[in-house]
């Protein structure tokens, strides 16, 4: 394996990295775009069961091609522009939607030193790329030049804003605790013999929960869906979208979810740690036990919209102002005070 | 190589910024120019980045970018502006803008052209790549800044204070909802359970 790598590395020369870096891209993001894929086949199934239905059995056994004829036809579709829309900011806002959302996966860590971009700002970077998301959103509501839309893009503009600031003080509680904001330092500072007592989320237990919660509503996921809002403003931002414009929405949205579950499974539940360090646990290897925590996460985030109603839109904002800001500040302080005293475990 | 390819890339963003800020000015509608001025945050970061400050450039992009200029665009796109009352006031501030304009630029020459900063500032110390950026700008605000910093925290949290004091004046006419009295209502509070007599098909035939 080192051999071919230098051989390869001799062949290219200057343009050794640049190809490099692009294989190591690619490794990450067809895989993500396969799991997208069938994300949405898991979330038909399980939404399915849970109603008493059986869900997509159609196209091939158990519905498994669904996703692909689902694609087909959405590329097939053609892409309409309304009318007096404008034309630019229409196509690139699913554009600008799905960037952001695959970027933030550089720094995203699998196994210990297996992570495109190994940079000591890591969750900083984070932060600001999911704050990012919302411009695509906006700028489709805005550029439709319709009602629907631009009422959708208010709220998911409003909401967004609203819902990054408990992320941003859970993931100061991390950044204090784990002094770093290296995500792999962050992973190795949940590591020790106490196995899953040592990962950040019996600490940060309130924050765990709040940042989730929050990563729900950042993803414009049910039950905090307003930006869609079918029953009230039909699809919301993406109504004048077909085709793969539109396709490209869902892609994003998706892929956010995928980035929110495995970085909560990286920040609170020790990311590719087993849970026990003892024989049959630690055998496996660590990007099992990674894949396995952020499927738990996305199963929740399933399990949220089979169960729980929409929100409705006081009852979000009184949410994400009135509980979960003032208690991020407050166990922001508490582990800040715990920290400080010798019953500090972590 | 190194280094001719980071002086590229510098002349990339600061072309880009240079372009971003004029059209922020010079677009016709205001949610372009918004749109440009996010454009202009997100190469000055870049900028920013390439001084080695990925602390201070992924804030300006989480902050500004993240945060402001979507509630920038928020408002900007909810208003009807209209051009030509807005270009009729151009001549008439012109004499202020040029002021301003010039005491920046003799701000800017003072700063940069000073022979202190033009020997040490030019020159950007490579650091190794465990040097923690942000670690050091948190212990040089808690120690040497501590006074100017804390004072920026107060002018924050008057601000706050103040906006909150503006929202939540008391209304007569708006109506708002008590969370906590709706979670304690119960049925008997509501609902009221009344037997009827129920009529019989031959009171009704009569």
């Amino acid at each position: 394996m080192t051999e071919l790598m230098q051989y390869l590395q001799n062949l290219l020369g200057v343009a050794w990295l640049p190809v490099w870096t692009l294989v190591k891209i690619l490794v990450i993001v067809v895989p993500i775009m396969l799991t997208v894929a069938y994300l949405t086949l898991a979330e038909r199934k399980v939404i399915g069961y849970m109603q008493v239905r059986i869900g997509p059995n159609r196209v091939g056994y158990f519905g498994l091609l669904q996703p692909l004829a689902d694609g087909l036809k959405l590329l097939m579709k053609e892409i309409i522009v309304p009318s007096g829309s404008n034309r630019f900011l229409f196509v690139s806002a699913p554009i600008l939607a799905l960037m952001p959302a695959l970027a933030a996966w550089a720094v995203v860590p699998f196994d210990d030193g297996m992570v495109l971009a190994d940079v000591n700002a890591g969750l900083l970077y984070i932060l600001a790329m999911t704050s990012l998301g919302v411009y695509g959103i906006i700028i489709a509501g805005w550029a439709s030049n319709s009602k629907y839309a631009f009422l959708g893009s208010l709220r998911s503009a409003a909401q967004i804003v609203s819902y990054e600031i408990p992320m941003g003080f859970g993931l100061v509680c991390v950044l204090m605790v784990s002094q770093s904001m290296n995500l792999g330092d962050i992973v190795l500072g949940q590591s020790g013999s106490a196995g899953l007592l040592g990962w950040y989320f019996i600490p940060l237990f309130p924050i765990f929960v709040v940042y989730f919660i929050s990563g729900v509503a950042e993803t414009n996921r049910a039950p905090f869906d307003m930006a869609e809002g079918e029953s009230e403003i039909v699809a919301g931002f993406h109504v004048e979208y077909s085709g793969m414009a539109f396709a490209l929405f869902f892609l994003a949205e998706y892929a956010n979810m995928i980035l929110i579950a495995i970085l909560t499974a990286i920040m609170f539940l020790g990311g590719w740690l087993p849970p026990f360090d003892i024989a049959p646990f630690n055998l496996l290897p660590g990007i099992f036990w990674l894949l396995a925590k952020t499927s738990f996460m996305l199963f929740l985030f399933l399990w949220f919209r089979a169960t729980f109603p929409r929100y409705r839109y006081d009852q979000l904002m009184r949410l994400g102002w009135k509980v979960f800001i003032p208690l991020t500040l407050v166990w922001l302080v508490i582990v800040g005070a715990w920290m400080q005293t010798p019953y500090w475990l972590w | 190589m190194l280094m001719s390819f980071e002086t590229l890339v510098f002349y990339m963003f600061a072309v880009i910024t240079v372009f971003a800020s004029l059209r922020v000015i010079t677009a016709r509608n205001p949610v372009h120019a918004a749109l440009f001025l996010v454009l202009a945050f997100c190469t000055a970061a870049g900028v920013w980045m390439l001084l080695e400050a990925e602390f201070l450039a992924i804030t300006l992009v989480l902050v500004y970018v993240g945060a402001v200029m979507v509630l920038f665009l928020f408002v900007v796109m909810m208003l009807d502006i209209n051009l030509e009352q807005l270009r009729e006031g151009f001549w008439r501030w012109f004499p202020f803008g040029a002021l301003l304009a010039i005491i920046m630029v003799f701000q800017m020459i003072w700063v940069l052209g000073n022979r202190q900063t033009a020997e040490t500032g030019a020159q950007v110390i490579k650091h190794a790549a465990n040097y923690s950026n942000t670690k050091e700008l948190g212990r040089l605000i808690y120690t040497d800044y501590v006074y100017a910093f804390e004072l920026a925290a107060v002018l924050l949290l008057v601000a706050i204070v103040a906006a909150i004091a503006l929202t939540l004046r008391r209304r007569k006419d708006a109506r708002s909802q008590e969370p906590d009295k709706q979670i304690l209502v119960k049925k008997a509070d509501r609902l009221r359970i009344v037997s009827v007599v129920v009529e019989n098909k031959e009171n009704k035939s009569q």
